[in-house]
C-alpha cells in the first residue's frame, strides 16, 4: 500500500478524501482508478469504519469483509492512493483548486516492518478496552484492530505505550517494528479537492433514560448487536444476554430509539428499521423457536428493500407491533418489560422479553467534530450536499443512508472531487 | 522468453520453525532447478527486499517466487518492475501457521515442498501480461436527457470528455420539466423547492462540449468499451456516432394507471393518478375534474399498485413525499379543503422526516393508517374509500371530492407486457440455479422482447441485463454501478426508484464509472472488480469447435459469435474473470499470466505418494477473493488444517477449468473441492455467475467421474463466505475423511 514515510512533510494530490470509512475508500479508490493522485486519512488504526463493524449487510445478508477485500485488492498496488491512518485533518487554508491542509499523523508506535506474527501481542500482559466491540471485550495493549484490518499492521494503545511492560512486547518483535517514542507529526498537503466522509457515530442510547440503556444489562443498541453476531465479535458469533450468557426464547426490537424524536434526533436515521429486521434473522437463524418482537411507527424499506420486509412479516415468529416503547424496566431474572404506546390510539401494549435492542439511530460525526473550513452544516450537524464546492461531503455525513446508497454518493463525490481539482495531477 | 527464475524461502514470521528450510532449499534446487534459491529471516525488510532485487540485476532474472506469506500481504513490496513476474507462494499462512512443525509431522514439509513446486510451475507457465493499447474515442454517450441525464452529460463535459446527449422527446428536461416543485433539499427541510431543470436545460444547451440530440432514439449501438458505434435515428435521418462509454439514464414512467381500477381509477374523473395531479398543479387547473369544482375534501391513496405482490411488489421510494408535497399544493390553493392520507407505512427517509413533521403541522389534513378495503363511487361524483385494518381496529369510511393514487415508478427498461410478468415473480434459489446456464442463450432469444433503448448487438442481448423488477441494477451492495455491460452504466430511476435528488447524485456516480471505463480502456487496463489487470484472454482459434460455451456464458457479454459459432472476442469488454476459460472444453482460452496449461502443471507438480502410504492428496480450487483470504485468516488464528490438501489459486470458481479437474482425477488425486462464493438470488460472486456455472459444472465433472467408475463424491463444490474462515479447516478435515472412507483413488498409480 502507499502510504507516505514518516519523514515526508508534504504531499500533494489531486484530492484529500477524509474519512477511510465505505464512502471515503470508495471515493479514494474510484478517483484514483480514473487516474487522480489522492490523499485519504482516516482517524482510526485501520480503514473499514463503520462497515467493519458490522456482521451482515441488509438485504442480502452478505458479509461486509467481502466488499472491503475487494477495495483492499484494489488499493494494495495502487500507487496513487497514498493513506494516512491515525491522522486527522487539524486546518485547511485556500479555496476550492487549490487547498493546504495541515493533517497531524498520531504515532501508531509500531512502524512498516510489523508483519503481524503477532509475537508480541502474546507476550503482552496489559490489556485494554476493545473499542472494536464496544468494549465488550479486551485486547492486549499491543493489537491488530481486527482480522481484515488495513493496513495489517498492529499498533500500540497510547495511553499504554509508556508502559515499563511493553518492554517484554519490543523484545518478542523480531523484526525492529517497536518505536514506543514516536510523537505526533504534522505535514502539509496541497490538494485540489477534498471530499469529507467523516460518517457517523450511533445515538448515545443513555440519553434515552427511560430505555434502561446502561442501567439494564440486557438492554443493549443495534450497534453492540451486530458484534454479538459477529465471528469476531466478544462471543464469537454467540448472540447470548449480556448479563448471564443466558440463550434467548424472545427479544424485542425498539425501533426509532431516539429517532423521530423532537427530544433526540429529529429526522429519520433511514437504515434502523432495516437494520433490526436483519438482525431478527440472526436470532432466528441462531433460535428457531425465539420470538421477535418489532416495535415500530412506520417500517422503512424503500424500494426493492419491500421484499425483505415482506419476507419477515411472513415469518410467524417476528411479530410486528406498531407503537412507540417508552419505558422499559426491569421485570427479573434479568428479563425486561417493554411497554409501548400506540401514537395514533393511544393503545398501550406491554411484552416481556429476554433481551431488548434498542434501533439507536445516526449522528453524523461532523455534528460534534466540524470540518475546520467554511461549509455550512444543517442543525443536525450534517453537511449540506450544495454548502461548498471544493468541500464536498458524502455518505452518512449529508444525510442517513445504507452502505449501498452510500457507495453510491460516494463515487459521485469522486467525480465532483475530480472535476473542482481539474488541472491538478 | 525463457524463463530466469529466482525462489525466495523467508524464514520469518515462524516459518522458520515450522519448516526445515535448508531441507526445503535442497529439495527446491533438485526439482525446480531454479536459477537462484534463497533464504532470508525477513524478505519484507529493506535487505531482505535488497536481495531479491540485487539479484534480479546481477542474475537476469524474470521470475521470482516470494515463499513467504499470503499474496495479500506486502503486496506493493514485493514488485519488481514490468518485466519481472513475480508469484507468491504462501508457506505462512497456509503452512506454518496452519500446520503442526515438521520435526512432529513431516508432511508439513512435503506440503511446503509442493507449494513451491506449484509456484515454479505457474512462474513457468506463464508471462506478463502486455496490455492491449487501442486507439480509443473518450465521448460519452448519454441516453436521456431527465434529471439524470444532464447532470451526467454536464458532469461528463466539465470531467473533459466530449458528450453526446440522446433524448427521445422533443426536448430535455424530462419529468422535472413537467413537475412544479420538488421536496425540500435544505434546512429546516419546509419549503418546496424548483428542480432547477430549466437551468439545466440551459448549461447543457450552451456547453460547446456537449452535443444534444433530441426527437432521437438509438438504432443500434455495436462494438466495444472506448470503440462503441452507435446508429441515431432522428427526422434527419441516420447518424453514425463513436463513443467510448455509456450513460443509461432513461428514467421511469408510472404504473400502467388502467391496472388501477381496483382503487376505483377509470370510474369516476375524479379519480386521478400522482402524475396526473402533479400536471394538473403545472396547468394550474387542481379542481375536480368532473365539473371543474374546487375540490373541499381530496384524500390521497398511498400504495397505488407498489408494496402489492399483484401489481409492483417492490416501494416506489418517493410517492409518500409526492403525496406530502402535493398536500402542500392543495392546501397553498385551498386553505379550508380536508386532506386525507391513507397509507401503509408513512416513509419518509432522513431528514425528510421534518418536512413530514412540517405537514403534519397542517390541522385539517388527516393521517390515517390502514389497508384500503373499497373505493366506491358516491352520488355527485364522490369517491368512497373503506380503510380497514386501521389502528383504531375498526373499519373507516372516508368521502372525497378527489381522489388521488400515489402510484409508482417503473424502469424505462420494463416492457409493458413484462409489467404484469413482474407481480408475483418469485425466483427461488432452484429457479435461479437452473436458469443461470439458460441465462445467456434466454438473453440472444429475448432480443425482440427487450426496451429496446440501445439495441446492442450483442450476441446475449440487445439491452442491460435487468435483475428482479426490470431494474439493471447492479446486485452489489458494495459496487452498486457494476453492470453486466462493461462501458455501460446506469444512472437514476431507471436504476432504482428513486428520489430527484438522488438521481442527480446517481448521475455523477454513473458518470464516473463511464470516464473511468474510458481511462482505463485507454491504458489497456481492466475495469473493476480487476481493476488495472492487463490480461485478456487469447483464443486458439484452430481447435474451436463451435460449442458457444464461451460466448453463452461469459457474464459481461464479452463475446459475440459469427455465423457458424465461432466465438468473436470483443477484449475490450473483457472483465478478466476467466469463466470463459473455466467453461472451454477445448481447453483453448488463455491469459499469458493465467491459462489451463499453469493449471495443469501446478497439478502435475503436485508430489502423489502411492497408495500404501495412505497419504491422499486432495487439490482445493480457492475463489481469490473470497475462500482465499478466509484460509488466510484461519491461519492467522492459528486454526490448523490437514496437510494433504494443496491449494490453487483462481480468479473466480467459475474460471477453474473443468478439463482439468477431471484430468486430475485421472491422474490419482483422491478429492477435490472447489470454494466459490454464495451463488443464487442473494449471490455474491463478484463476476456475477461464477459460482453458479461452476456449480453447473461439476454435475458434468460427476458424470464423468462415473465413467471413470469413480465416486462422484470425490468432487465436491462449496459455498464460502469470507467470514467463515472458522469454518474452512474443518469442511477441509471432514473432505478428507470422507475421501479416506472412500479409499484411494484407484488410478493413482497408473
Amino acid at each position: 500500500m502507499a502510504e507516505p514515510a514518516a519523514a515526508e512533510t508534504s504531499l500533494s494530490a489531486a484530492i484529500l478524501v477524509v474519512g477511510g470509512g465505505i464512502a471515503g475508500m470508495t471515493a479514494a479508490i474510484e478517483a484514483s482508478e480514473v487516474g487522480k493522485e489522492v490523499i485519504l486519512v482516516e482517524k482510526g488504526p485501520s480503514l473499514g469504519g463503520a462497515v467493519a463493524r458490522i456482521n451482515q449487510y441488509f438485504p442480502k445478508l452478505c458479509p461486509p469483509y467481502c466488499g472491503m477485500e475487494m477495495n483492499y485488492r484494489r488499493l494494495r498496488n495502487n500507487p496513487k492512493v497514498r493513506i494516512l491512518t491515525l491522522a486527522e485533518v487539524e486546518n485547511i487554508s485556500g479555496a476550492a483548486g487549490s487547498y493546504k491542509v495541515q493533517i497531524r499523523r498520531n504515532p501508531r508506535f509500531i512502524n512498516e516492518k510489523c508483519t503481524a506474527c503477532g509475537e508480541c501481542a502474546k507476550v503482552c500482559e496489559i490489556e485494554r478496552d476493545n473499542e472494536y466491540n464496544w468494549g465488550m471485550d479486551k485486547t492486549k495493549a499491543v493489537y491488530l484492530p481486527h482480522e481484515m484490518a488495513y493496513p495489517m499492521r498492529y499498533l500500540v494503545d497510547p495511553a499504554i505505550a509508556g508502559d515499563e511492560r511493553m518492554k517484554a512486547c519490543v523484545e518478542a518483535c523480531e523484526y525492529g517494528a517497536f518505536e514506543l517514542e514516536q510523537k505526533p507529526v504534522t505535514l502539509t498537503a496541497t490538494v485540489g479537492s477534498i471530499i469529507w466522509a467523516t460518517g457517523w457515530e450511533p445515538y448515545d442510547a443513555g440519553k434515552l433514560d427511560t430505555l434502561g440503556f446502561g442501567k439494564l444489562p440486557n438492554v443493549i443498541n443495534n450497534v453492540m448487536m451486530e458484534r454479538l453476531a459477529a465471528q469476531n465479535g466478544p462471543t464469537e458469533g454467540k448472540i447470548v444476554r449480556p448479563s448471564d450468557g443466558g440463550e434467548i426464547s424472545s427479544i424485542a426490537f425498539v425501533q426509532c430509539a431516539g429517532s423521530r424524536d423532537d427530544n433526540h434526533l429529529p429526522y429519520c436515521s433511514s437504515v434502523c428499521c432495516m437494520v433490526s429486521m436483519k438482525q431478527a434473522t440472526y436470532i432466528r437463524e441462531r433460535y428457531p423457536e425465539a420470538d421477535v418482537y418489532i416495535f415500530y411507527i412506520d417500517i422503512r424499506s424503500p424500494g426493492r428493500l419491500e421484499d425483505f420486509y415482506q419476507k419477515m412479516q411472513a415469518d410467524e415468529k417476528i411479530h410486528f407491533l406498531r407503537g412507540k416503547v417508552g419505558k422499559i424496566t426491569d421485570a427479573g431474572n434479568g428479563d425486561v418489560t417493554l411497554e409501548a404506546e400506540d401514537t395514533l390510539t393511544g393503545k398501550l401494549q406491554k411484552v416481556t422479553v429476554n433481551m431488548a435492542i434498542l434501533a439507536t439511530g445516526m449522528v453524523p460525526a461532523t455534528a460534534a467534530a466540524k470540518p475546520p473550513v467554511d461549509v455550512p452544516l444543517d442543525e443536525y450537524g450534517f453537511m449540506l450536499a450544495d454548502g461548498n464546492p471544493g468541500v464536498i461531503g458524502t455518505g452518512t455525513t449529508v444525510r442517513p443512508v445504507e452502505v449501498a446508497a452510500t457507495v453510491q454518493d460516494a463515487t459521485g463525490a469522486a467525480l465532483k472531487g475530480i472535476i473542482v481539482a481539474k488541472g491538478v495531477n | 522468453m525463457d524463463t530466469k527464475v529466482g525462489i525466495y524461502i523467508c524464514s520469518g514470521c515462524e516459518i522458520g520453525q515450522a519448516l526445515d528450510i535448508e531441507k526445503l532449499i535442497e529439495a527446491t534446487n533438485e526439482e525446480c532447478k531454479p536459477a537462484i534459491c534463497r533464504t532470508h529471516p525477513a524478505y519484507c525488510s529493506a535487505e531482505g527486499l535488497q536481495q531479491i532485487r540485487d539479484d534480479i540485476k546481477s542474475d537476469a532474472l524474470n521470475r521470482v517466487s516470494v515463499a513467504a506469506c499470503s499474496q495479500r500481504q506486502f503486496t506493493d513490496l514485493f514488485a519488481f518492475g514490468q518485466d519481472v513476474l513475480v508469484d507468491r507462494c504462501n508457506l505462512r499462512e497456509h503452512v506454518a501457521w496452519s500446520h503442526k512443525p515438521q520435526d512432529e509431522d513431516e508432511d508439513t514439509q512435503v506440503m511446503a515442498e509442493d507449494y513451491i513446486r506449484m509456484s515454479n510451475a505457474r512462474l513457468n507457465t506463464t508471462e506478463p501480461p502486455e496490455p492491449l493499447i487501442e486507439e480509443i474515442c473518450k465521448t460519452v454517450m448519454v441516453v436521456g436527457g431527465g434529471i439524470s441525464g444532464m447532470n451526467s452529460a454536464l458532469a461528463a463535459a466539465a470531467a473533459g470528455n466530449d458528450v453526446l446527449l440522446v433524448e427521445k422527446e422533443d426536448k430535455l428536461g424530462g419529468w422535472a420539466a413537467k413537475f412544479k416543485q420538488v421536496f425540500p433539499k435544505h434546512p429546516p427541510y419546509h419549503d418546496l423547492e424548483s428542480s432547477g431543470w430549466q437551468e439545466l436545460v440551459q448549461k447543457v444547451s450552451e456547453n460547446p462540449k456537449i452535443t444534444v440530440k433530441t426527437s432521437t432514439t438509438i438504432a443500434k449501438t455495436s462494438g466495444q468499451p472506448g470503440q462503441f458505434m452507435v446508429n441515431l435515428e432522428n427526422g434527419a435521418g441516420p447518424e453514425e456516432h463513436q463513443v467510448g462509454s455509456i450513460v443509461l439514464a432513461t428514467g421511469w414512467k408510472p404504473y400502467d394507471k388502467s391496472k388501477l381500477d381496483y382503487l376505483g381509477y377509470g370510474k369516476s374523473p375524479n379519480v386521478v393518478t400522482n402524475v396526473e395531479l402533479e400536471q394538473m398543479v403545472a396547468a394550474d387547473k387542481l379542481v375536480r375534474p368532473s365539473d371543474s369544482k374546487p375540490p373541499e375534501s381530496i384524500a390521497f391513496i398511498q400504495c397505488a399498485g407498489s408494496r402489492d405482490e399483484d401489481h409492483l411488489p417492490y416501494c416506489s421510494a418517493v410517492c409518500c413525499r409526492v403525496s406530502l408535497k402535493q398536500a402542500m399544493y392543495v392546501r397553498e390553493k385551498y386553505p379550508d379543503a380536508k386532506i386525507y392520507i391513507l397509507y401503509k407505512d408513512l416513509r419518509s427517509p432522513a431528514q425528510y422526516e421534518r418536512f413530514y413533521a412540517h405537514v403534519q403541522e397542517d390541522d385539517a389534513l388527516f393521517m390515517t393508517k390502514g389497508e384500503i378495503a373499497e373505493v366506491s363511487v358516491l352520488a355527485g361524483d364522490r369517491l368512497g374509500v373503506e380503510v380497514d385494518e386501521t389502528l383504531l381496529g375498526e373499519k373507516i369510511k372516508i368521502e372525497a371530492d378527489l381522489l388521488v393514487l400515489a402510484a409508482g415508478m417503473v424502469p424505462s427498461t420494463l416492457v409493458e407486457d413484462e409489467v404484469e410478468a413482474v407481480a408475483g415473480e418469485e425466483s427461488t434459489d432452484d429457479k435461479a440455479d437452473e436458469g443461470m446456464l439458460e441465462d445467456g442463450k434466454k438473453e440472444a432469444a429475448g432480443a425482440e422482447k427487450g426496451a429496446n433503448i440501445l439495441n446492442l448487438t450483442y450476441r446475449q442481448g440487445t439491452d442491460l441485463p435487468t435483475l428482479k423488477y426490470g431494474f439493471p441494477d447492479s446486485h452489489f451492495i458494495c459496487f452498486p454501478y457494476e453492470t453486466r455491460r462493461t462501458g455501460i452504466y446506469a444512472a437514476g430511476c431507471v436504476r432504482a426508484p428513486m428520489d430527484l435528488a438522488t438521481a442527480a447524485s446517481d448521475a455523477f456516480g454513473a458518470t464516473l464509472k463511464a470516464v473511468q471505463s474510458i481511462e482505463c480502456t485507454a491504458q489497456g487496463k481492466a475495469v473493476h472488480p480487476r481493476a488495472g489487470d492487463e490480461s485478456y484472454p487469447d483464443f486458439f482459434m484452430q481447435r474451436c469447435t463451435q460449442c458457444k460455451r464461451c460466448t453463452e456464458e461469459c457474464p459481461f457479454g464479452t463475446l459475440d459469435e459469427d455465423d457458424k459459432g465461432t466465438p468473436l472476442l470483443n477484449p475490450l469488454r473483457c472483465r478478466r474473470c476467466g469463466i470463459c476459460l473455466g467453461a472451454c472444453p477445448e481447453r483453448i482460452i488463455s491469459f499469458k499470466d493465467y491459462n489451463v496449461n499453469s493449471f495443469s502443471q501446478q497439478i502435475k507438480s503436485i508430489s502423489m505418494p502411492d497408495e500404501f502410504e495412505e497419504k491422499p492428496r486432495i487439490l482445493v480450487f480457492m475463489c481469490e477473493n473470497d475462500s482465499y483470504p478466509a484460509l488466510d485468516m484461519a491461519g492467522a488464528h492459528h486454526l490448523q488444517h490437514n496437510a494433504m490438501v494443496r491449494v490453487i489459486p483462481v480468479r473466480c470458481i467459475g474460471a477453474a477449468n473443468t478439463v482439468a479437474i477431471g484430468d486430475a482425477l485421472a491422474s490419482g488425486f483422491d478429492g477435490i473441492i472447489l470454494f466459490g462464493c454464495k451463488r443464487g438470488d442473494d449471490y455474491q460472486c463478484h463476476f456475477v455467475r461464477g459460482s453458479e456455472l461452476a456449480h453447473t459444472r461439476m454435475e458434468n465433472v460427476q458424470e464423468k467421474l462415473k465413467q471413470l467408475v469413480l465416486e462422484p463424491e470425490r468432487v465436491k463444490i462449496h459455498e464460502l463466505e469470507i467470514t467463515d474462515y472458522h469454518k474452512l479447516p474443518q469442511l477441509l478435515d471432514d473432505f478428507l475423511e470422507e475421501i479416506e472412507d472412500m479409499g484411494p483413488n484407484p488410478y493413482k498409480d497408473m
